[in-house]
């Protein structure tokens, strides 16, 4: 279908930010950073409540201009992506899944077929088969025909992550993926997401709204700090989870334990 | 299904051919519709009855859809054109226009233009992200139709003697004034053909504005597309037969409870019921009391206002 261009360049990172800065009425989220984010990595970002997580999630999403800076996808600007092949390219799971119409789980899962439809196609026998298999993957076998409204609010956010994981896209955008989840169900997301960015071979990357530091020091090989007042820190894992770092950022001392191996912060 | 809808739609259509002061029998329909027959019964039929019985089916698709698109454009199952004052601000335009003495062209003009304007405010006021809410949307469509309500009284206050009456016949909405239906069906076929490409988008709008444009829709084109459909229907339908009001709102609910929300098949299947469902509403309202003749929108308000009621009462998120 897309013969005449070849999108995206193979070579590149997923995800590119650079110079980013973000301005929402007077108030300055973040100051000039960069990073890339290359085929297999999990990017986190961190920050207090209104610290403006979820705009520079957008706006890696390419749902909204950066104030100065460009963001680029697979290589190239977002403006340089048509819609649709974006949509193939980069997914996000939304902080808040409006449901005003009642709908079934399967066609809403469906739903993130959309971008890899024709204008007049509808969802084949593969297409459900997929959605089948997502629904599968998030916990929720079974539940095909259930209606979104009956389900409870973690259920729901399953059928979010499995309409974003129908929709197959390389680069996840995940805003508060852990929202409503009980502990069992945070950690198999969080493992589900990294078998299938780690899965060699398949191109695929994470961007994250995590709330949990600890969550964030097992899973994240990139982390964003923003501390609310326009700083950002961003860099490997282990240069940006730091006690004074994050105390300061979140406005509330932490200290830093090793157990068994493993990194945990606990709030003085 | 969307063929047995067609046969219902048919079924209407014969079954209002049929009734009224002269009972014809099927035989005559066909003869009159099919033959060229001539004679009293198929004047009756081609001359009165057909007109109507298309007018009465092409305004209720038209409002049918009409609601159908506004329930996806504005994500609220409540959304119905003269619940929102949509139909009031094409009255005021088409009152405004009778009362400057404008032609037939100028008082339809004024009736879109009017509608047009009547859906921005609602629009305009009551949506940004996030930041509406059922109860804000709704009020606001309230007060729009209350100020429109208002804004008709006084053009019919003020009106000369020799123009109170065409001003109320239009507001009844009866079809039995609409002498040219069928401009207003090409408006509903045409409207239909330019939606259906779009189906789909719609059905990914209802995820959600962020969610829908991250799936690669164009929100803001579609956006403008609904607005001016529904606007366009709206006005059309308002129009031909006037202000009929709560088919844009029962007949998607109803079609919604039974094939599901998938708007690929609710918006071809909301036009026939609606179609339908006015060309029975406009036959009852003719023979119910014959001689007397009632104004559709009063038998549809009859149903249309408990229906709302109902849905307004069982609705489980009114704040969202």
């Amino acid at each position: 279908m897309n013969a005449a261009r070849r999108l995206p360049v193979d070579a590149a990172p997923l995800l590119e930010a650079e110079r980013l800065a973000l301005q929402v009425g007077e108030r300055w989220l973040c100051c000039e950073f960069s990073l890339s984010l290359a085929a297999g990595e999990c990017l986190v970002l961190l920050g207090p409540n209104g610290a403006g997580k979820t705009t520079l999630l957008h706006t890696l999403a390419g749902l909204r201009e950066p104030t100065v800076g460009q963001v680029r996808l697979g290589g190239l600007p977002y403006a340089a992506w048509p819609a649709l092949e974006a949509a193939r390219y980069r997914g996000l799971l939304a902080q808040q899944q409006p449901d005003p119409f009642a709908a079934g789980v399967l066609e809403t899962v469906l739903v993130g077929r959309h971008p890899h439809l024709g204008r007049w196609g509808w969802e084949g026998a593969e297409d459900v088969a997929i959605a089948r298999r997502t629904l599968a993957e998030v916990g929720l076998a079974g539940f095909e025909q259930r209606a979104v409204h009956t389900l409870s609010g973690g259920e729901r956010q399953r059928v979010a992550i499995a309409a974003l994981l129908t929709q197959a896209p390389r680069l996840f955008l995940l805003d508060e993926p852990l929202n409503h989840l009980d502990l069992h169900h945070q950690i198999a997301t969080l493992e589900l997401f990294q078998r299938l960015v780690r899965e060699p071979g398949t191109g695929r990357g994470s961007v994250m709204v995590l709330h949990d530091i600890n969550l964030a020091a097992r899973y994240a090989d990139h982390i964003i700090l923003l501390d609310g007042r326009g700083g950002v820190i961003a860099g490997d894992r282990d240069a940006v989870l730091r006690a004074d770092l994050l105390g300061q950022a979140f406005g509330h001392p932490l200290r830093r334990i090793e157990h068994e191996g493993r990194v945990v912060f606990l709030p003085d | 299904m969307l063929g047995v809808l067609l046969l219902g739609a048919a079924g209407a259509i014969v079954l209002s051919l049929r009734a009224g002061e002269l009972q014809l029998d099927l035989a005559a329909v066909w003869s009159a519709l099919v033959d060229d027959a001539g004679g009293v019964s198929a004047a009756i039929i081609l001359e009165l009855r057909l007109p109507r019985a298309v007018a009465a089916f092409v305004s209720g698709g038209l409002l049918a859809t009409a609601g159908a698109l506004m329930q996806v454009l504005l994500r609220n199952p409540l959304a119905d054109p003269y619940i929102l004052g949509i139909s009031g601000g094409a009255a005021v335009g088409a009152l405004g226009a009778i009362t400057l003495g404008a032609a037939a062209f100028w008082i339809d003009a004024m009736a879109f233009a009017g509608a047009l304007t009547a859906m921005l405010v609602v629009f305009g006021l009551a949506h940004g992200d996030g930041s509406w809410t059922q109860t804000r949307l709704l009020l606001t469509g309230v007060i729009v139709a209350a100020g429109c309500g208002a804004a008709v009284s006084m053009l019919l206050a003020l009106a000369s003697d020799t123009r109170v009456m065409p001003m109320l016949f239009w507001m009844m909405g009866d079809a039995s004034a609409a002498a040219r239906p069928w401009p207003a069906g090409v408006v509903l076929v045409l409207a239909l053909l330019a939606v259906m490409p779009f189906a789909r988008d719609l059905n990914v709008l209802a995820r959600g504005e962020l969610t829908a444009r991250a799936l690669g829709v164009r929100v803001q084109r579609l956006r403008i597309v609904l607005y001016v459909l529904a606007s366009l229907l709206t006005a059309t339908a308002v129009t031909l037969v006037g202000s009929v009001g709560f088919v844009g709102l029962i007949v998607p609910h109803l079609v919604r409870l039974v094939l599901g929300n998938d708007q690929r098949v609710l918006i071809p299947a909301a036009a026939l019921v609606g179609g339908t469902l006015l060309t029975l509403a406009d036959t009852a309202a003719r023979t119910l009391l014959a001689p007397q003749q009632l104004p559709v929108g009063v038998l549809t308000a009859m149903i249309g206002v408990p229906v709302f009621l109902f849905l307004l009462s069982r609705s489980p998120r009114s704040s969202t």
